[in-house]
């Protein structure tokens, strides 16, 4: 048997993610609904069959009769059957709902299809022509509808459709944009398949669950605005519906409010039930599958991850962060997931330590949590965190708080996504001077450009009146520095301060941090991915993995005489110093492989 | 062994404008390239540089303004419908974000069998030779019928290089594979791309901003700035001793991986800069 | 800015004349025979024929509104069919109750909807977050003329705080006008004020997530500061629902003033359309539109005040 054969040998295996209909049916809110919504569906398709009595009849006697045997829920102001009517009603209710539905669905996801998939001018085109619809109130329409057609409710309830049709454009175009905008639609092109036949096979059924949850919300609505026609008088008098019957119901609330209350709860509850539905699924559908992390060379883990790792350098007076066996941990559910695994170092006033490590080793994590501010629903436990010589690990939050930007300066990865886009560069620096470190309006803003001055912005007073979005990447992230360093902090936390930014200005950025370090003696904490980084700034080195500290050291050794293969192999994947490819080809060597340990890592 | 085969792809004085005519931003200012068959043609450049416009342009995926690409020996510049979508046998595609290039709701076994589906093959015969691809790129044996999110960034780069391979092309353009993956795992993806062109013979356009990477995969490497091809040669002078001031200022400003050389590095890199700001002023 | 101002105005412009063109051709095509609905069935043919040469309906639609058109310009919106009456006073007579009501509504709905949403926005999962979320559901179950209904049968005729019909003007009375509008204004906000909520409380919870709030706090900012930074980023989804409801509260006035008997547009529109008198119709929806397409630009002044960058691209 060849390789091959095993491959296509393979059974389906059971999906690692739960199908969407699955996880919609381990809710009880959603199995509730669902089974009211079929049962009013039942009711109105078996309405002949079930129905105890004609709808339409009229029995004198039983005039405003309370519920009787007969009866159920007894009779209505001309003598017919309450119960009757209500099931009649729903057949009424649902068939108009499907035919408002089915008609939004045709004009809005069409055109949503269309404009996202097309863009500019038919883009532009539906775009206005929805906006423009939406600008119309529709019951002035639906009014003249109704007169000029004398309520013909097919075409009436055809109309509402029209009118809901906006928000299904507006779902379906945003959807299409965002997966037309993926890579896998390109690939797809390149492929050589059809603009149909791409739009079949990769864009709708990328789309559908946000459409069914409109729907089921649609369709509620939709059942809202034809009871609002029908109280209005709008339809026949003979086809029994819930809203003629809450009409009436109105015109007798003081003397029979139950006339009022049997259409009210069939009306509620049918809509109630399409509600949650719709929210139900939405909730599910917002369900993020976690990221599988690479498993390239896992045999060769060295380490007991029950164990605590790494250790400290200094002596306790000589640090001025001092982090032991931290733990940090998500909470998902009824999940618990570790990201770090009880790491331990310290720093020095001065020094700069650089944690590398791939995705996925904790190295952010590690940051956040000496900031306390880790993502919504990590925690981070610690035998001890010392910062400038205080337990700030026993601090209530509100301390804890005042040492942000006094002591801990942070400078983020992502220079555009990290400063508010509302708000211009001035406003962002001067804020914390004046509300954290008590400044006048004038000092802070001679403070701010100071700052901006220091960091090599030339041209202050226009960088000063800009908004973020004005100002390059490598601009802004000067700017974050200089907020950073606002507060003269003792130490500087840096999360991959130049992964985002072109290896030009990284050099740049990482020049200024190596000069404002040592101006101002601050110590400073680097998270890197990139060795390069670590060798050009970093005096020591913490290397990490999985959450542990694999290894630490001086950086000279680190690189020259690493203890941990792991390190190795980071080193190596480099490529600094590599074999040329026209090397490789020379040598001819059955081994290309730029790892040692590569090629078993293959499973 | 590039400089004597003819070439396979050859793009001439090629423009791309975003934009209004004549007045809006040029992409691509003028670049010519020739790729022969079997070579592996870097293009480096920062971001804005143009160099993934490059590869779209000759995907078709991006507006031409004039220039010509020829595909052995086929004027391809502006096909569009039928004929464009034929090309899909000779040129293929790479992208960088492994978690946006593939169907989240399609199997593995789906996403590769596709491109062989719509060129006409029987499900039959596009299902072996799937499951020989997914041997080729050491993809796990029950790929075939799992989604892409069951997958790591690393193992979804293989499925999409497994894809662009589907239909054996001569060509595949490589918009930085790598720069999304994890140090170890873009090792094992590149030494997987320099097997695969050991053994099919495919051409590669790999696109990167990362010098090292280069190196180590491409024959013959561009070096772009700011939509203009400013340097090409051999890929190993280039990018060891560039003639460019740009090419060198690029490989300066490059942090390497030992500290005693970056420490050189550095110091030729602010010399350099010292030079360039006296020079401006 | 002002080229701003003045290219949304002309977008404005442009989509009244579409609606106004829709509206004349749509109504016209619904009551093929406004004749019959006006003379009832019993007329002869000959009275049919004279009424509509009399109206002008023998002339080509197209005519019809050009001569429509050109009048509205001046501001004559024509008479309408039934009691000859000029169209333009009935409408004056009525937009002050509608435009009351609905603006009351607006207040009331913005008001209560951004602080519901912004506090279940800032502590999702809890209890408070959940009542939000309950109300939501129950609020879009029951449609706004049943809730208008209960608010009538409570507040009105067992505890009598209100009353249950009527108009009063404010010239009259300013506490009567308050009371005379309020259930009214209630009734219609209810549904608002949760879709509101709604928009501003996933907008907060996507914003809470952003990059640049965490680096706000690492900057000791206090909690309420970035708050207000959280708000502002969050505002333009909560401004733009309130946008977008003026409109559907127009349509829902309707309902609401045939329930507390408002002599106002609905009204107006109600009885309108049963005989179908196009020229209050079309004069009818001429100003609902107008105020719509007002809130708009209003609309993108606040969004360009608010984001930058919309403002200078």
């Amino acid at each position: 048997m060849s390789i091959a054969d095993k491959i296509l040998d393979q059974k389906p295996n059971a999906p690692v993610r739960t199908s969407i209909t699955q996880r919609f049916f381990q809710r009880k809110a959603g199995v509730t609904a669902f089974t009211i919504f079929i049962l009013v569906v039942l009711m109105a398709l078996l309405a002949p069959w079930i129905s105890p009595h004609d709808p339409n009849f009229v029995q004198l006697a039983n005039t405003k009769a309370p519920p009787s045997a007969e009866h159920w829920l007894g009779g209505d102001s001309a003598g017919r059957d309450i119960l009757s009517r209500i099931i009649w009603g729903a057949r009424t209710t649902l068939f108009g709902a499907a035919i408002t539905i089915i008609t939004a669905l045709a004009v809005g996801v069409t055109t949503g299809v269309m404009a996202g998939f097309f863009g500019g001018l038919v883009d532009r085109v539906f775009s206005w022509l929805s906006d423009a619809t939406q600008a119309i109130p529709g019951m002035i329409i639906l009014l003249v509808v109704a007169a000029g057609t004398r309520s013909n409710f097919p075409i009436l309830m055809a109309t509402v459709g029209v009118f809901m049709a906006p928000g299904y454009f507006r779902i379906t175009r945003s959807a299409t944009l965002a997966i037309v905008n993926e890579p896998y639609i390109d690939a797809a092109k390149v492929a050589g398949l059809t603009a149909p036949r791409i739009i079949a096979r990769h864009v709708l059924p990328g789309i559908y669950a946000p459409i069914i949850i409109q729907t089921a919300l649609a369709a509620g609505i939709s059942m809202g605005i034809q009871a609002g026609l029908q109280f209005l008088g709008v339809g026949s008098a003979n086809t029994p519906s819930w809203g003629a019957m809450m009409n009436e119901g109105f015109r007798f609330m003081l003397t029979n409010p139950t006339l009022l209350l049997w259409p009210s709860a069939a009306l509620g509850i049918t809509i109630a039930a399409l509600a949650t539905i719709g929210s139900t699924l939405a909730e599910v559908v917002r369900v993020r599958t976690p990221v599988v992390s690479e498993t390239e060379g896992e045999d060769d883990k060295d380490w007991d991850p029950a164990q605590g790792t790494g250790a400290f350098a200094h002596d306790k007076n000589e640090a001025i962060v001092r982090l032991k066996n931290l733990r940090v941990f998500y909470q998902n559910g009824d999940e618990q997931k570790t990201v770090v695994n009880g790491i331990s170092f310290d720093v020095k006033p001065g020094e700069v330590l650089g944690i590398v490590g791939e995705s996925g080793s904790g190295k952010s994590q590690t940051i956040f949590s000496l900031l306390n501010l880790l993502p919504k629903g990590g925690k981070y436990v610690a035998d001890q965190i010392e910062i400038a010589g205080k337990n700030v690990n026993e601090m209530t939050g509100k301390d804890r708080a005042k040492i942000l930007g006094s002591q801990l300066g942070y400078i983020p990865q992502e220079p555009m996504s990290n400063l508010d886009p509302t708000f211009t560069i001035g406003h962002q620096l001067t804020e914390p001077l004046r509300l954290v470190f008590g400044q006048s309006k004038a000092e802070a803003t001679a403070k701010a450009k100071a700052l901006l001055a220091r960091v090599g912005i030339n041209d202050v007073d226009r960088v000063m009146k800009s908004y973020p979005h004005q100002i390059s990447g490598g601009m802004a992230q000067r700017v974050l520095i200089a907020g950073a360093i606002a507060g003269q902090p003792s130490v500087l936390l840096a999360d991959e301060p130049t992964t985002a930014l072109d290896v030009t200005v990284q050099a740049e950025v990482l020049e200024l941090l190596r000069e404002l370090q040592q101006e101002f003696g601050m110590a400073l904490i680097l998270v890197t991915h990139n060795f390069g980084v670590v060798a050009d700034i970093c005096d020591r080195v913490v290397v990490m993995r999985e959450g542990a500290v694999v290894e630490m050291g001086e950086v000279e050794q680190i690189f020259a005489q690493p203890k941990a293969q792991y390190t190795q192999d980071l080193i190596d994947a480099s490529l600094d110093g590599t074999l040329s490819r026209k090397d490789l080809d020379a040598s001819e060597t059955s081994n290309v492989h730029i790892l040692k340990t590569a090629g078993g890592g293959q499973k | 062994m590039s400089n004597v085969a003819k070439p396979l792809l050859s793009v001439e004085n090629l423009t791309v404008e975003y934009g209004p005519k004549n007045n809006g931003f040029k992409a691509l200012d003028k670049v010519s390239v020739e790729i022969a068959e079997h070579e592996c043609m870097g293009i480096v450049g920062e971001s804005g540089s143009g160099k993934s416009t490059l590869g779209r342009a000759i995907l078709g995926l991006a507006p031409i303004a004039e220039g010509k690409i020829l595909f052995d020996g086929q004027d391809i510049t502006n096909l569009k419908g039928k004929p464009r979508r034929d090309l899909a046998k000779s040129i293929q595609v790479v992208f960088q974000d492994p978690y946006g290039s593939l169907n989240p709701g399609m199997t593995i076994g789906d996403i590769l069998a596709e491109p062989l589906t719509v060129a006409g093959e029987t499900r039959q015969s596009a299902r072996q030779q799937v499951a020989d691809l997914i041997d080729k790129v050491h993809l796990p044996a029950n790929s075939i019928n799992r989604f892409p999110n069951e997958f790591s960034g690393g193992q979804r780069q293989r499925i999409a290089i497994a894809r662009a391979l589907v239909r054996k092309p001569r060509l595949i353009i490589c918009d930085e594979p790598t720069s999304a993956l994890d140090l170890r795992t873009q090792a094992a993806v590149i030494d997987l791309f320099i097997e695969l062109q050991r053994e099919t013979g495919v051409a590669y356009m790999f696109i990167s901003h990362d010098l090292g990477v280069v190196r180590r995969i491409c024959h013959n490497v561009g070096v772009m700035k700011r939509g203009q091809l400013v340097e090409h040669g051999d890929a190993d002078k280039v990018t060891r001793t560039p003639d460019h001031p740009y090419s060198r200022k690029l490989l300066l400003a490059s942090p390497i991986a030992n500290p005693a050389e970056q420490k050189k590095r550095r110091a030729d890199w602010l010399e350099m800069r010292g030079l360039d700001n006296a020079g401006a002023m | 800015m002002t080229k701003f101002i003045a290219k949304r105005l002309l977008a404005g412009l442009i989509l009244l004349a579409a609606v106004c063109m829709g509206t004349f051709f749509l109504a016209h095509l619904a009551i093929s025979d406004p004749t019959v609905a006006l003379l009832g069935s019993s007329a002869t043919p000959e009275q049919q024929a004279v009424l509509a040469k009399e109206l002008g309906l023998d002339r080509p639609l197209l005519v019809q509104f050009q001569a429509w058109l050109s009048s509205a310009i001046t501001g004559d919106l024509g008479t309408s069919w039934r009691n000859q009456q000029p169209v333009w006073d009935q409408i004056v007579l009525r937009v002050p109750v509608t435009l009351s009501v609905v603006s009351f509504a607006i207040l009331i709905s913005a008001f209560v909807g951004v602080v519901c949403g912004l506090i279940a926005g800032l502590n999702p999962g809890s209890t408070f977050d959940k009542g939000v979320k309950i109300a939501t559901v129950l609020l879009f179950a029951l449609p706004g003329f049943w809730i208008s209904l209960m608010l009538v049968i409570w507040f009105a005729v067992r505890l009598r705080w209100f009353p249950s019909f009527g108009y009063v003007s404010p010239a009259v009375s300013f506490g009567g006008w308050i009371r005379s509008i309020t259930l009214p204004a209630v009734a219609l906000a209810l549904g608002a004020i949760v879709m509101i909520a709604e928009q501003l409380r996933n907008q907060v919870i996507a914003v809470s997530q952003q990059d640049f709030v965490r680096t706000l706090r690492s900057r000791g900012l206090s909690n309420f500061r970035v708050n207000l930074h959280i708000l502002r980023n969050a505002s333009p989804a909560a401004l733009t629902v309130i946008a977008v409801l003026f409109a559907s509260l127009l349509s829902g006035a309707i309902v609401v003033e045939a329930i507390f008997s408002l002599p106002g547009l609905g009204q107006l529109t109600q009885s309108a359309a049963q005989i179908g008198d196009i020229p209050v119709l079309l004069g009818i929806t001429m100003v609902s539109v107008v105020f719509v397409v007002i809130i708009y630009v209003v609309l993108d002044i606040a969004l360009g005040w608010i984001n930058p960058k919309v403002r200078l691209k």
